[in-house]
């Protein structure tokens, strides 16, 4: 073939505005697909068009639909408005790929994905999406279908995409952090084999994202960027090496200790006797700040777990939220706490797809009909633990205290102020 | 496609102890410590005494097949075939043998071109999305943006000069995907979308009215088409509804500018984690290079730097100076558009006479 519907017609680079992204220290992502051009004609294209956009402050991409056989999601398709132009975008889609948890790989792996890459479509990959997994980019529909079919091949297993479950993502965690108090690629793995279903095919009212982090430092952004954050925590005491202490003073000094350890505490359960530091267990509430600045002397407690949050999301369309606590502690250790977890997210998505409204994210879901009737729905005892502070306002419809008026039923007010009563009598 | 049977579906994500590095395998729960031996070096101790060397670089998260071989050819060099990557695209390569990290640095840096660095009080490398290269809804490009930030702020990324780490973001329309930052940068739009009803029938009406958080759309019948039309008055130019129909275009190449927003921190350390706010809107997209978000990007860094107290991520650090120091320090104007009228709308208001006089 050759000509206007060539997908590899034979076209000349022109790209005058993003030569200027030459120069400068920072690798250039354009430099590198210039170069790669001359091997893949369809780069050329690509690049082309880029610099169209950058000429006009426009994009070309128009979103379409394509699935590979039996999935649901995981094929991001893109056509171009300027195919007549450049042929070889008529059909560029990208494809997602799930991640080795952790994003660790070996070489072997990634020879493999980028020959994959290159022999279906045009060998660009991205290490990763802002979801976690790994992008492939520039196939046509074929190519996609066929890219899909040797990935899988492999041994590797598209993302998802839609109203689905996403593509999981976690810290490296035990693999090489001091601080994990928690297995985060067991659990990422585990979650994503138990849900692999969901993940491929969209059947939620919206999407649906785990992220999971070791401790609470984060390193997988989960809080604000996943419906379901998982974070490591521990209970009872953390781990305090004294002589480690002694050393970390005699080194940094006593100033140095308090402007930016023992000040520096949100909860003030930090003090220093000597050279000793004491810690007020009972009110550390986990920040990981004091173990970040000091982590050759202490670290997390010996009895660890995780924190279950919920709601993560970014703004569109009621605003962003912030995940909440849900479950302040469980352990995950066991095949049994795992299976007690892929359990308890079955609840909450039963309850969510139920109930939820088309385009809901679960945050905002929560948003509407309040934390108190999500936790009833899910079957989770409200905890202190789950707020920063009780309600202000005081419009309230207690169930207990409306029973019914009608028929000269009683309407006696049941024992609900005292604990201990109240366990006794609504139990 | 050929009439071979299909390749097994719903496999999960791959195996991840083949994809370790030996000694992280062994050591798998066993680190206990780890120390930074140079900005972009970081050094990780097992309790057995087993150490494993990171070699952290910037990558540019988009990258050829051939770049991609490159990359393997020096883990397979220097590092028995393993890495990974980070959070923020920064590569890490991983080495069992101190003897190797000179010529492992000098590989990355010299055959690879990538600067290494990311580790510490350093400004991080950018997450960012696909912009004009692949997606279907940018208002501006994710990695040519990247790569110009990267150039002006590459020196914060070598160094660990800073009060604490700086994680940014880019991206090229309000739905976010690089999420909060210390800094972010965002694209806004200003106008509501336009409207092309003849293409209307290709979407299902419902699901872009049903998007809309403004409910400022509803069903209309134009010129005998069944389409849709948006209250303008309601309307507050989020592009949610360009994302679920692309009939229903909301960029503008004349007037779409970008904003900056700071102090997002996903981090619970010393306190629980924050939302970005916004610093100064009204900056021009203007490629191939955005010159005006590098110089805004700038101030807030000096700024940062010259009056950051250790630890305190750029949140924080405003938390203490005040705002109304950030913006004297940055000299960015300070308008009605930063009262909150959002859902936060109330709780962002300064409650109390706690005032620096
Ligand atoms: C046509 C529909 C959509 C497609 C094809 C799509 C595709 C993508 C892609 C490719 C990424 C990764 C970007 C990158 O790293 O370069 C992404 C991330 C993301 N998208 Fe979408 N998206 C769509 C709609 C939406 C909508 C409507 C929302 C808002 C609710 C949204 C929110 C996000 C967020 C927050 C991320 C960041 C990922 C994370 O933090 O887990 N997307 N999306
Ligand atoms: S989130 Fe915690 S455990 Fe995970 S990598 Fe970061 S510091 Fe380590
Ligand atoms: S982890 Fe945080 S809350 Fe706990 S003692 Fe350390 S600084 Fe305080
Ligand atoms: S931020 Fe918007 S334009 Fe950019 S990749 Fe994400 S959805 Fe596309
Ligand atoms: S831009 Fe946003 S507010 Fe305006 S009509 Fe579209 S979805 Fe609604």
């Amino acid at each position: 073939m050759s000509g206007k519907h060539d997908k590899n017609k034979a076209m000349t680079l022109h790209t005058p505005l993003l030569n200027e992204l030459e120069s400068g220290p920072w690798p250039s992502f354009f430099s590198d697909l210039k170069e790669y051009s001359k091997k893949k004609p369809v780069v050329v294209q690509l690049l082309n068009q880029l610099e169209e956009s950058y000429e006009n402050r426009w994009n070309y991409w128009i979103g379409k639909v394509l699935n590979a056989p039996g999935y649901g999601g995981g094929i991001i398709a893109r056509v171009s408005e300027k195919a007549d132009k450049y042929p070889g975008l008529a059909n560029f889609h990208t494809v997602r790929v799930i991640e080795p948890p952790g994003w660790v790989y070996n070489t072997d792996a990634l020879r493999n994905l980028a020959d994959t890459a290159e022999r279906n479509g045009a060998g660009i990959l991205q290490f990763h999406g802002m979801t976690g997994d790994i992008l492939l980019l520039g196939f046509s529909d074929e190519g996609s279908l066929q890219c899909v079919e040797d990935l899988m091949h492999d041994g590797w297993d598209i993302g998802g995409s839609g109203a689905a479950l996403r593509t999981l993502q976690c810290c490296v965690g035990q693999a090489r952090c001091e601080m994990a108090c928690y297995d985060t690629m067991k659990v990422t793995k585990h979650l994503t084999d138990s849900f692999i279903h969901y993940l491929h095919r969209p059947e939620f009212v919206y999407k649906f994202k785990f992220k999971l982090s070791g401790c609470s430092n984060d390193c997988a952004n989960s809080m604000v960027r996943s419906d379901m954050p998982i974070i490591g925590t521990w209970r009872g005491p953390m781990q305090v090496d004294q002589d480690k202490v002694a050393e970390f003073i005699d080194a940094k000094g006593m100033e140095y200790l308090i402007d930016n350890v023992l000040t520096r505490c949100p909860t003030r359960c930090l003090s220093v006797k000597g050279k000793t530091l004491q810690v007020d267990n009972d009110n550390c509430v986990r920040c990981m700040h004091c173990i970040n600045v000091m982590h050759h002397a202490l670290s997390p407690g010996k009895d660890r777990g995780v924190t279950i949050l919920i709601g993560g999301h970014r703004t569109l369309k009621i605003g962003d939220t912030m995940a909440s606590v849900l479950v302040p502690f469980m352990k995950l250790e066991t095949d049994e706490d795992l299976e007690k977890l892929v359990e308890f997210v079955e609840r909450v998505w039963e309850f969510w797809n139920d109930n939820g409204m088309d385009h809901e994210r679960v945050g905002e879901f929560i948003a509407r009909v309040g934390m108190g009737t999500f936790l009833k729905g899910i079957g989770v005892e409200p905890d202190p633990r789950m707020i920063r502070q009780p309600r202000t306002t005081s419009y309230i419809k207690f169930e207990e205290l409306a029973p019914p008026r009608m028929d000269g039923e009683g309407n006696k007010m049941p024992p609900v102020w005292n604990r201990e009563a109240e366990a006794v009598e609504t139990a | 496609m050929s009439d071979k049977p299909l390749a097994p579906r719903d496999q999960g994500a791959p195996d991840y102890t083949k994809h370790l590095h030996p000694l992280m395998l062994k050591n798998y729960g066993e680190w206990v410590s780890h120390d930074r031996m140079r900005p972009g070096v970081l050094v990780h101790t097992a309790r057995g005494g087993d150490k494993l060397y990171t070699v952290r670089a910037g990558s540019p998260r988009t990258m050829s097949a051939d770049t991609v071989r490159k990359v393997c050819d020096i883990a397979d060099k220097y590092c028995q075939g393993f890495l990974r990557f980070t959070s923020r695209s920064n590569i890490e390569f991983l080495c069992g043998d101190k003897n190797d990290l000179d010529n492992l640095i000098k590989a990355v840096e010299k055959d690879l071109g990538w600067p290494l660095g990311g580790t510490g009080p350093s400004v991080s490398n950018i997450s960012h999305t696909q912009g004009w290269l692949h997606c279907n809804l940018p208002g501006t490009d994710a990695a040519g943006s990247v790569k110009a930030m990267m150039d002006d702020l590459i020196e914060e990324f070598r160094n660990e000069n800073l009060p604490n780490r700086v994680h940014m973001a880019t991206s090229c329309c309000q739905i976010n995907c690089a999420s909060h930052g210390d800094i972010s940068v965002i694209v806004q739009h200003h106008h509501p979308p336009r409207i092309n009803h003849n293409n209307m029938q290709i979407c299902e009406l419902p699901k872009v009215v049903a998007i809309c958080p403004a409910a400022a759309i509803r069903p209309a019948v134009i010129n005998g088409v069944e389409t849709v039309e948006v209250v303008e008055e309601k309307c507050m130019y989020c592009g949610a509804c360009h994302g679920q129909c692309p009939s229903m275009e909301i960029r503008d190449s004349e007037t779409d500018s970008l904003s900056i927003w700071v102090g997002g921190k996903m981090s619970a350390a010393r306190g629980a984690p924050t939302f970005m706010k916004l610093a100064v809107w009204g900056i021009p997209n203007n490629p191939p290079r955005w010159p005006e978000v590098s110089e805004a990007i700038r101030r807030i860094l000096n700024a940062y730097k010259a009056t950051g107290k250790p630890w305190e991520r750029i949140g924080e650090w405003i938390d203490r100076i005040g705002w109304a120091k950030f913006f004297e320090m940055t000299g960015f104007p300070f308008t009605r558009y930063h009262i909150d009228d959002g859902p936060e709308a109330l709780s962002n208001l300064n409650r109390s006479a706690m005032i620096r006089l």
